[in-house]
C-alpha cells in the first residue's frame, strides 16, 4: 500500500468534509464554544489541536499491540496529557509570548474529545502512518469548524477580524451597532448548528 | 504474551507511570532556567507597559535598567524596609498576610526626568487570578499608565482588560477626591457613572472581572494608603 493510496487520502480528507470531527462526530464542541470569540484564539487553538492529536495518534499506534484492554482509555490519556505538558513546558521555554497568548487552551486540549474519539476509534486499530494522517485531517476538520464560527462572532461582536477593524466607522455613524449577543457562548452553538444544518441539506447522506 | 492478565496490567501501568515521571521531571529541569528568564523578562515588559514604554524591537532589560532607578520594598506604614529586592518580592505571598504585616513593592522610576511609582497589585477575576501595574505620577494621585493582565479570563469578555483599550482609559484618572482621601477608580458598568471618585468603563460580558479588577484596584492601591498620603 502506497504512502498516498486511496484509502490514506480518503482518511486524511473525509474529516475536512462528511466526516467532520465537529459537524458530523459532534466531538470537541465545548472548546468550540469557549475559544471562538476571536479568530486568534480560534487559529492557535486548532493548530494546537492538529499537533497533539496527530503525535498522540502516531504514539497510541505503535503500542496499540501491547496496550492492556482493561486500561486503554487511561493509557490514552496518560499519552495525550504528557504530550500537551512538554508542548506547554516548550513553548514557555522557548516561545513565552505564544504560551502567554495560549494561556488555559493548552490545558483545554487535554479534555478535548475529539483526541480521545480518534485516539478510541481510530489509532487503537491502525497502524502509525494512517493514524497521523488520520489526526492531521481530524485537526485540520476541526480548525477549519472553529475559524468559520470565530469569523462569524468576531465579525458581528467588534467589528474586527484578527484584531483588525474590517467594518468601517462610516457604517456606525448611519447607526449600525455591534451584536454583544454574539459574545455569548450559546451563539456558537447556533452557529455550529447552522454549519450542521448546511452540511447535511447539501449531502443527504449524512441525514438519518 | 496475554495483555489481559492481572500481572501484565499492573506492570505496564508502573512501568508507564515511571516513565512518564522521568520524562515530565527531565523535560520541567532542562527548561527550569531559560523559564524563569522568560518569566522576569515578561514582568519588566509587563512594568514598562505600566510606563506608557515601547519595547517593540528594543532590549526590554536595558530599558527597564534605564527606567527604573529604584525597587524599594516599604511596609504598611509607608516606611522603606529595604533598599532593593522589590522585583523579586512575592506578591502573592505579601497578600495571604494581615494588611499591617505585608511588605509593599514600589518601584521608582524616571521618564523625561519625571519621577514615577509603579505600584504591583493583584486580585481575582472570573477563573483565576489577575494583576496589574500602575504607574502614579510623582503626586501620588494622578493615574500615569496601568497594565492589566490575567491567567485565564475569557478571551473577548473579561480578557479584555488586557487590552490597550481599557488599560489606557484610567490614564490621567485620580486615585484620591478633592479632599485628598484616597477613593480608588472605580469601574461601572459602560453608560453608568460613579459621583464619589473617578470611573473608567467596564467590559461589556466580562461583569465579574471587571468587578475583580474594582476591587483589586480599591485593596491594592488601599495597601498603599499610608505611603500615598506622605
Amino acid at each position: 500500500m502506497g504512502l498516498f493510496s486511496k484509502e490514506n487520502r480518503a482518511t486524511f480528507l473525509a474529516p475536512l468534509g462528511v466526516n467532520n470531527p465537529v459537524t458530523v462526530q459532534v466531538l470537541g464542541i465545548c472548546s468550540a464554544l469557549a475559544v471562538t470569540a476571536q479568530s486568534e484564539p480560534a487559529l492557535v487553538m486548532g493548530f494546537s489541536v492538529t499537533i497533539i492529536v496527530a503525535l498522540a495518534n502516531v504514539i497510541i499506534s505503535l503500542l496499540r499491540n501491547t496496550i492492556p484492554n482493561r486500561i486503554r482509555i487511561i493509557v490514552q490519556l496518560v499519552v495525550v496529557a504528557t504530550l500537551v505538558t512538554i508542548v506547554s513546558e516548550c513553548l514557555k521555554a522557548f516561545a513565552y509570548d505564544v504560551s502567554v497568548q495560549l494561556s488555559v487552551y493548552v490545558g483545554l486540549i487535554i479534555t478535548n474529545c475529539i483526541l480521545m474519539g480518534r485516539l478510541e476509534a481510530f489509532a487503537m486499530a491502525n497502524g502509525p502512518w494512517e493514524s497521523f494522517l488520520d489526526g492531521l485531517g481530524n485537526g485540520f476538520g476541526y480548525a477549519i469548524i472553529l475559524v468559520v464560527v470565530a469569523f462569524f462572532r468576531e465579525l458581528l461582536s467588534a467589528g474586527t477580524l484578527l484584531g483588525f477593524t474590517v467594518i468601517p466607522e462610516s457604517f456606525y455613524e448611519l447607526g449600525y451597532l455591534n451584536n454583544g449577543l454574539m459574545l455569548m457562548p450559546p451563539m456558537a452553538l447556533i452557529i455550529v448548528g447552522g454549519i450542521i444544518w448546511a452540511q447535511r441539506a447539501k449531502n443527504p447522506e449524512l441525514q438519518d | 504474551m496475554n495483555t489481559n492478565s492481572n500481572t501484565y496490567t499492573i506492570i505496564y501501568a508502573s512501568v508507564m507511570v515511571i516513565i512518564v515521571a522521568f520524562l515530565l521531571a527531565f523535560v520541567s529541569g532542562a527548561l527550569k532556567e531559560t523559564q524563569d528568564e522568560n518569566v522576569r523578562l515578561d514582568k519588566k515588559k509587563q512594568i514598562l507597559t505600566s510606563l506608557n514604554v515601547n519595547y517593540e524591537g528594543e532590549d526590554a532589560a536595558a530599558l527597564y535598567d534605564k527606567y527604573v532607578k529604584e525597587e524599594l520594598i516599604i511596609n504598611y506604614a509607608g516606611d522603606v524596609v529595604e533598599e532593593t529586592g522589590a522585583f523579586d518580592l512575592d506578591v502573592k505571598a505579601e497578600n495571604d498576610k494581615v494588611l499591617e504585616e505585608r511588605n509593599l513593592a514600589v518601584f521608582v522610576c524616571e521618564v523625561d526626568g519625571e519621577s514615577k511609582y509603579v505600584l504591583p497589585i493583584r486580585g481575582a477575576g472570573l477563573w483565576g487570578p489577575i494583576w496589574g501595574y500602575i504607574a502614579l505620577d510623582a503626586d501620588k494621585n494622578t493615574v500615569y499608565g496601568t497594565y492589566f493582565s490575567h491567567q485565564g479570563e475569557t478571551p473577548g469578555l473579561g480578557a479584555e482588560i488586557a487590552k490597550p483599550k481599557f488599560s489606557n482609559a484610567f490614564k490621567s484618572k485620580k486615585i484620591k477626591n478633592a479632599a485628598g482621601e484616597f477613593v480608588s477608580i472605580a469601574i461601572v458598568k459602560p453608560g453608568k457613572t460613579d459621583d464619589t471618585k473617578d470611573y473608567v468603563d467596564g467590559i461589556s460580558g466580562g461583569t465579574i472581572t471587571s468587578q475583580g479588577v474594582d476591587a483589586m484596584l480599591m485593596d491594592g492601591l488601599g495597601q498603599y494608603v499610608n505611603f500615598l498620603n506622605k
